[in-house]
């Protein structure tokens, strides 16, 4: 059904109007220009599309756009902070924790919200918080290196 | 890497396309340099029939002292970005951040074959290295005049020349540049900088794509933007092989701004929003006619038996009767492997805008230049009359060889006469996916009593030649292939296959070094020494030695329970060796991988964190292939459509790694995105071996078959 949504994006208000059981991630990536969000799989499978939704990662592949009416949606566009890069976007450069970088969005999304709800996870915490976000260029090694990075630097304080 | 908006930035605002001549007329001043590509790739180039007659590849100085490197090879995470890059910025003596690439641009890149193969360092860089020894010459030349100081007295440095005997006399590479329109094609009298002298090679640098790939900044074919653009979705068969019958359009013509594109048996739904079109899609009730084709994923094996071609001996020594001989163990095995997926994280995706007579595509693909060609022949265009961008690519890994989402999009794009967007959903990346193909490989051999290796009767089918000659120390040996490789004649495959990282190679290697385990083993040996003990290559040698020292070896005849194999390998020039530690359920099958320890000697390293990355990603994607990776179909259909059946590594399966590179910076380079692949599948069959004394001769090694394999 075709309705007006509030949402926060980013940080800011935004109002979108169309049918609101269309699913978030065509919503950004079309009608708010935000193309950082990825499409992989379409069925919650591979996380690429992973953004925030009230600080908790969230697949935007699966949710509608009525299910973030009033919410706190954040992309992989409104991570950094005046013009500096996020910690973890920072470290996964620093840390060669990309290879394509497509499914980086995703990984990104997925690790803020992982170290937003235990800032000094164990290497397999990790793992198991990573696991459902897949990197075909197979730079995983990496990636938990770039967060270990971030979770002993910041000591959480992200 | 810049894409179409910067590119007007070339002075010229190209807007079609032209050839070498029209080019430097329509560019501003600089200077340029025309480069030849390596022998090894022109040979190759030479063999497709595909050599241009013109021109190779460009380097230009801007007046202000910006460097373009203008290559028709693509990025898709292998790094050459950075790599190509740094060889240049060290030959021509600037910055590396002055390097600007731009890549995969059909109208302003020389024509290229494609980014596979591992090419891209060992044949397209020598070229690119020279190019820049000669720019940097043509500037100290420029600068003699300009300072009345003789060139041997000159000296580069960061974009600038120096008298080097009064540093305070000195001109930048942008001054010389400008007002000026030079054009110098390589002449092969630059000398290039000897591995001792390199500044910025041979270091690691960081990836020069990284900012804009963490920030979500980087554009994908499937991000770009064109004003009046619609995204398609495209109605499927159920099955490889099935014909449509009819097809009820009618329920999606009536969801609001769709419009419907048929061709024959060709349809598709268009709509501003990609998951309108889907949606729209989903409402064609469209009925097939099913050939019944009685292969699946068991039955294959014996089809490709029974349609296999005359053979090619690819290689023979001595007389295997002789061998036979001469041996005291003689072991006979097949080895098999499923057909295997690409499955990139981006599918396919192209977009084709036409204007008038002019079409512009941007695509997810590895081959630009063949991607001209096809939308050219689909639109009725001349090929110059197409251009093709190649905005970063989402991983390809052999399978973005292959274009069909390109003459897609461009079909519909005259069909509707809007710019059309084709992005292939996951079930369609896996139904048109160009599989690693199913093969077989049977091997006859025989050892003698001290463990020479007497005989060597290796045949291959529909995997390919590469990696298939063996490189022991073999008296009486023949290599034999059946089939053209990774792509077959009609009636062999039931769908479409293709070349998958390091094609051929990952199944030739299993092969053989799974039958070198079990002639160690047959004769109670450590597979390590003997390997060794028939092993005189140099190379081979030491990357073996060295990982078994890295590693920790200490020699046992397998099955000794601790879980260790050990696989050697080479691939594009580059020498492997690998030891996996497992660990392995007998009772379920389970096979956990807990270490990989792998050297590998690539010749002189570009830049080494680069390639550790590479070796890396080879490691971890190489548990997929050996481990669960494989497409399962019944009656053209293809059952595993995404990730959930299809399992590729994630992070839990995410072993122990440690990587060397030999150090051999005064050798050539060599290939760096595969090599490391081709080991993983018979160093872990071989540790399951060891772990458990059960020998799969399937790959992947699922536990299902781990069970089986016990009860024979």
């Amino acid at each position: 059904m075709k309705e007006t949504i509030d949402l926060t994006l980013n940080g800011k208000p935004v109002k979108v109007t169309t049918d609101s059981n269309r699913m978030l991630l065509w919503v950004l990536r079309t009608d708010l220009h935000l193309t950082g969000t990825k499409y992989g799989c379409g069925e919650n499978y591979c996380g690429a599309c992973t953004v925030l939704v009230e600080n908790e990662a969230t697949r935007s592949c699966h949710v509608t756009l009525k299910d973030v009416r009033g919410k706190n949606v954040v992309t992989i566009e409104g991570l950094a902070k005046r013009g500096s890069l996020h910690p973890l976007q920072k470290a996964f450069a620093d840390h060669n924790a990309l290879q394509c970088g497509y499914c980086t969005p995703g990984m990104i999304m997925t690790a803020v919200s992982l170290l937003h709800k235990n800032p000094t996870p164990t290497p397999s915490e990790i793992l198991e918080g990573m696991n459902d976000n897949l990197c075909r260029c197979a730079a995983h090694n990496r990636i938990v290196q770039a967060i270990e990075s971030v979770s002993t630097t910041s000591k959480g304080g992200i | 890497m810049r894409h179409e908006k910067d590119i007007d930035s070339l002075d010229g605002a190209i807007s079609t396309p032209m050839d070498r001549r029209e080019f430097l007329k329509r560019t501003g001043g600089g200077i340029f340099i025309l480069f030849t590509l390596g022998d090894s790739l022109l040979e190759f180039q030479e063999r497709q029939g595909r050599l241009p007659s013109d021109f190779n590849a460009f380097l230009r100085i801007a007046p202000e002292g910006r460097v373009s490197c203008l290559t028709g090879k693509i990025e898709m995470g292998q790094g050459v970005v950075t790599s190509l890059g740094q060889m240049l910025a060290d030959e021509l003596d600037v910055k590396l951040e002055s390097i600007e690439m731009v890549m995969g641009d059909t109208d302003l890149c020389p024509w290229d074959m494609g980014t596979f193969g591992s090419l891209s360092t060992r044949s397209f860089g020598p070229s690119l290295r020279q190019a820049g020894a000669e720019a940097r010459l043509v500037l100290k030349e420029l600068a003699s005049e300009r300072l009345g100081v003789p060139v041997e007295r000159l000296q580069t440095e960061d974009g600038m020349v120096f008298d080097r005997t009064n540093r305070k006399l000195g001109i930048s590479y942008a001054d010389l540049s400008k007002g000026k329109k030079i054009e110098r094609e390589v002449t092969g009298k630059a000398v290039l900088k000897k591995p001792s002298e390199f500044r910025i090679m041979g270091k690691s640098v960081p990836r020069r794509d990284a900012p804009d790939k963490v920030s979500g900044a980087a554009q994908y074919a499937g991000d770009i933007r064109v004003p009046g653009m619609l995204c398609a979705s495209i109605v499927r068969p159920p099955a490889h092989g099935a014909k449509l019958v009819h097809a009820d359009t009618s329920a999606a013509e009536k969801i609001e701004g769709v419009a419907i594109v048929r061709d024959g048996d060709f349809i598709a739904a268009l709509h501003e929003y990609p998951d309108v079109a889907v949606r729209a899609v989903a409402e064609i009730r469209a009925t097939y006619e099913r050939e019944a084709s009685p292969l699946d994923e068991n039955s294959i094996f014996d089809h490709l038996l029974r349609v296999a071609p005359a053979p090619n001996v690819v290689s023979s020594r001595g007389d295997l009767e002789e061998g036979k001989r001469a041996s005291r163990v003689v072991l006979e095995h097949t080895y098999l492997n499923d057909y295997v997926a690409h499955a990139p994280v981006e599918p396919h995706t192209a977009l084709v805008k036409i204007e008038g007579d002019k079409a512009t595509v941007w695509a997810s693909t590895q081959t630009p230049f063949r991607a001209k060609e096809e939308v050219a022949r689909e639109l009725g265009f001349p090929a110059d009359k197409v251009r093709i961008l190649t905005p970063f690519v989402g991983g390809g890994f052999g399978g973005k060889t292959s274009n069909r989402q390109v003459v897609e999009a461009a079909r519909l794009a005259k069909l509707s006469g809007k710019p059309v967007q084709v992005a292939w959903s996951r079930k369609e990346e896996f139904f048109y996916d160009t599989f690693r193909p199913a093969a077989v490989v049977k091997i006859r051999s025989g050892v003698t009593e001290i463990g020479k290796i007497q005989l060597w009767d290796y045949h291959v089918y529909f995997a390919g030649e590469r990696g298939a000659e063996q490189f022991y120390d073999v008296s009486h040996h023949r290599t034999t292939s059946y089939g053209r490789g990774w792509t077959a004649g009609p009636g062999t495959h039931p769908f479409a296959t293709g070349a998958w990282r390091a094609p051929s190679n990952n199944t030739n290697t299993f092969a053989r070094e799974s039958q070198i385990d079990m002639m160690a083993a047959a004769i109670g040996r450590d597979p390590v020494e003997f390997r060794l003990q028939n092993l005189s290559h140099p190379q081979l040698r030491r990357v073996l030695e060295t990982t078994a020292e890295k590693f920790g070896w200490k020699p046992q005849k397998a099955p000794s329970g601790r879980g260790c194999g050990v696989a050697c390998g080479v691939d594009a020039g580059t020498y492997v060796a690998m030891i996996a530690e497992v660990e392995a359920n007998k009772r379920s099958g389970e096979v956990k991988v807990k270490r990989i320890g792998c050297a590998q000697d690539m010749g002189m390293v570009v830049n080494p964190e680069g390639a550790t990355v590479q070796m890396e990603g080879c490691i971890m994607m190489g548990l997929g292939y050996a481990l669960t990776e494989r497409i399962r179909f019944r009656g053209g259909d293809i059952l595993d459509v995404n990730f959930d059946t299809y399992e590729v590594p994630r992070f839990s399966w995410l072993p122990s790694i440690e990587t060397v590179i030999i150090d051999n910076m005064e050798s050539a380079p060599q290939g760096g995105g595969e090599p490391a692949i081709v080991t993983v599948g018979a160093a872990i069959a071989n540790a399951v071996y060891d772990a458990i004394g059960v020998r799969v001769f399937r790959l992947p090694l699922l536990p299902e078959r781990i069970r089986e394999a016990q009860k024979r």
